[in-house]
């Protein structure tokens, strides 16, 4: 009989600790995940996220509604459950939960491009800085300093203002702006890397400084950018319904988390239930975020817990 | 001592420098001009205007004649606020941006330093968690939603304050919009205030003091604040440019008269003086205001100086 001592399962558990804890060790990147998986509010905001994202993109397809349909028997109506506008209508009769879904999307899509472009001109210009070091240095990252001493809010609305209002231009435009920090970060990793053996090696076979930078240095890079790209998901979704809720982001008949607030607060006297829903939302995903942003810092930095 | 100041002054010059020709020419490459219309000027008419402006002169003669003006503390005149020069404009609604402004910092660094001591000395006791709990919504909510909702709230609702608007002199009018300004950067402010002060608290010079039998306010007074000071002063600087950036959408959600309104008409209606007036005046403050930081920085920790 083979389950009456579990036998089988202690062993088989103590094989698994084994492979796992075995000559290969964890890295600190495995080490810091571990610890985020162990932080409560970290894995619910993890979760929470997760479920937003599916949501806001499978959502629509159930929705009644379509974001710009307009119901002209339902207009400026609060929430309906029998005419199936389950958060109420607006001043044009569009259903607020197909627009909240698609406001929703949009705020996703603009924060994950935007860091996304942030992240590739942070990486590429804090790794060319780093590896070649003195005055390209100096120079790189004294142009960094200039950056950072501006009103960057400013320059974004100059972007946008200037080169239309097309989605396409706010990602670049505020992923432009985000990359400072990242560039700073990865020239300091970069500064440690290129000392180690394996870069040295490299270089002694001949390897070119671009090669060696992206197929050497950039791998190693990977754990302090997703931790700083989940920090600056929050920042770019903030920018982003800032400039919306000046009139500057995302445009009718489409439609972000920024705009339906902004709508929302026009009218707030009078059909509160505009302003609530995308409110609720974007307070949620921010709180999440920034809770799965401070679990993977401390899971990173264990010191200052 | 002399020698960093003199060394940190020297260093803003190409700072300035590149930023405002950054601006400028960026600003250029736009399509459209301030003298779009509706209905489209008649040729002769426009060619003038342009003429009046130094609009119709290769871009490069343009620059040099805006970088030389400039030297000269001349911003030019407004393209589209006709009859007004960009200075003037600017005059009107500085003092306000300034006054918003410097009253938010000042209310949310001592607020927040004060926040963050307490927590610290108070560390997980009730008064550390209500703490965490209000950093938590400074954060969170982004100050154009905090706005609408304080106007919800006590403009419409409760009626305890006007919802907006301004009447010189009129405290009222100024108590939300400083609000939603201060709350996030005491929020940060206290966050590092109350990191820094614990580990002060923790380190041997703070247990030899308390040994030595000093009473806790002495302890704290002498000894555990200077230095727990350091990482919140450097967060000084970035601080204001936050919330200078944050008085131009707070000035929009209350309509407010400072320079943050003129910017985003002034970038949609391509007033190009204006809009580089508006951007030269920020960074002119907000670089001032690094400088007095790291001169402070610069105080607080010798090791700053020598490098």
């Amino acid at each position: 009989m083979a389950g009456i001592t579990h036998k089988d399962e202690t062993l088989s558990r103590y094989a698994e600790d084994l492979a796992g804890e075995g000559p290969k060790g964890r890295s600190l990147t495995e080490d810091a995940l571990r610890r985020l998986f162990t932080n409560k509010a970290a894995l619910i905001s993890l979760i929470v996220v997760a479920l937003i994202v599916l949501i806001a993109f499978i959502g629509p397809y159930f929705v009644p509604w379509h974001y710009s349909t307009v119901d002209w028997t339902a207009i400026r109506k609060p929430p309906d459950f029998e005419k199936l506008h389950y958060l109420g209508t607006d001043q044009n009769g569009r259903d607020l939960l197909a627009r909240l879904l698609q406001g929703t999307q949009m705020s996703l899509i603009v924060a994950a491009v935007a860091t996304l472009v942030s992240v590739v001109i942070g990486i590429v210009y804090g790794a060319v800085a780093g590896y070649f070091g003195g005055r390209v240095d100096a120079v790189m990252m004294r142009f960094v300093d200039i950056m950072y001493a501006l009103p960057y809010i400013l320059f974004v609305i100059i972007l946008v203002v200037i080169f239309g209002r097309s989605p396409v231009l706010l990602f670049v435009g505020i992923g432009a702006i985000e990359w400072l920090t990242m560039a700073r970060i990865v020239r300091g990793q970069t500064l440690s890397l290129k000392e180690r053996e394996f870069i040295e090696a490299a270089r002694a076979s001949g390897a070119k400084p671009f090669t060696i930078i992206m197929r050497h240095i950039v791998p190693n890079l990977a754990g302090p950018v997703v931790i700083y790209a989940t920090l600056t998901i929050p920042e770019i979704i903030i920018t982003e319904s800032f400039l919306s809720y000046l009139g500057l982001g995302i445009q009718e008949p489409q439609t972000s988390l920024g705009t339906l607030i902004s709508e929302g607060a026009q009218v707030i006297e009078v059909m509160p239930w505009l302003l609530v829903a995308p409110a609720i939302m974007l307070v949620l995903l921010l709180l999440c975020l920034s809770y799965i942003g401070d679990g993977l810092r401390d899971a990173l930095d264990p010191k200052d817990r | 001592m002399l020698t960093y100041v003199l060394r940190r002054i020297i260093s803003i010059v190409p700072v300035a420098f590149i930023a405002i020709t950054a601006c400028f020419f960026i600003l250029r490459l736009a399509p459209g001009g301030p003298f779009d219309q509706e209905r489209a000027l008649p040729p002769a008419i426009l060619r003038n205007l342009r003429a009046a402006y130094d609009l119709d002169q290769p871009l490069i003669v343009q620059y040099f004649l805006y970088i030389g003006r400039l030297l000269r503390f001349d911003l030019g005149p407004s393209m589209v606020v006709q009859d007004f020069t960009v200075s003037q404009l600017l005059t009107l609604g500085l003092p306000f941006t300034i006054m918003l402004g410097m009253s938010a910092f000042i209310i949310a660094t001592l607020i927040g330093m004060l926040a963050g001591i307490i927590a610290a000395v108070q560390q997980n006791r009730w008064p550390d968690y209500v703490l965490v709990l209000v950093v938590m919504i400074g954060l969170i909510v982004p100050n154009f939603l905090m706005g609408s909702i304080l106007q919800l709230l006590f403009g419409v609702y409760l009626k305890w304050l006007p919802a907006g608007g301004w009447r010189a002199g009129s405290m009222a009018h100024l108590v939300m919009p400083i609000t939603v300004l201060a709350w996030p950067h005491a929020a940060r402010i206290s966050r590092l205030m109350r990191g820094s002060m614990i580990e002060v608290l923790g380190s041997n010079y703070v247990r030899t003091a308390r040994a030595k039998g000093l009473g806790q306010r002495l302890v704290l007074a002498r000894h555990a604040i200077k230095p727990a000071l350091i990482p919140v002063v450097s967060y000084l600087g970035p601080g204001l440019s936050y919330l200078l950036t944050g008085s131009l959408i707070v000035e929009q959600i209350f309509g407010l008269p400072g320079i943050g309104r003129y910017f985003i008409n002034a970038a949609l209606s391509r007033d190009y003086g204006l809009v580089l007036g508006t951007v030269i005046l920020y960074m002119a403050i907000i670089l001032l205001l690094n400088l007095l930081v790291d001169l402070a920085y610069a105080w607080l920790d010798p090791k700053v100086r020598y490098r």
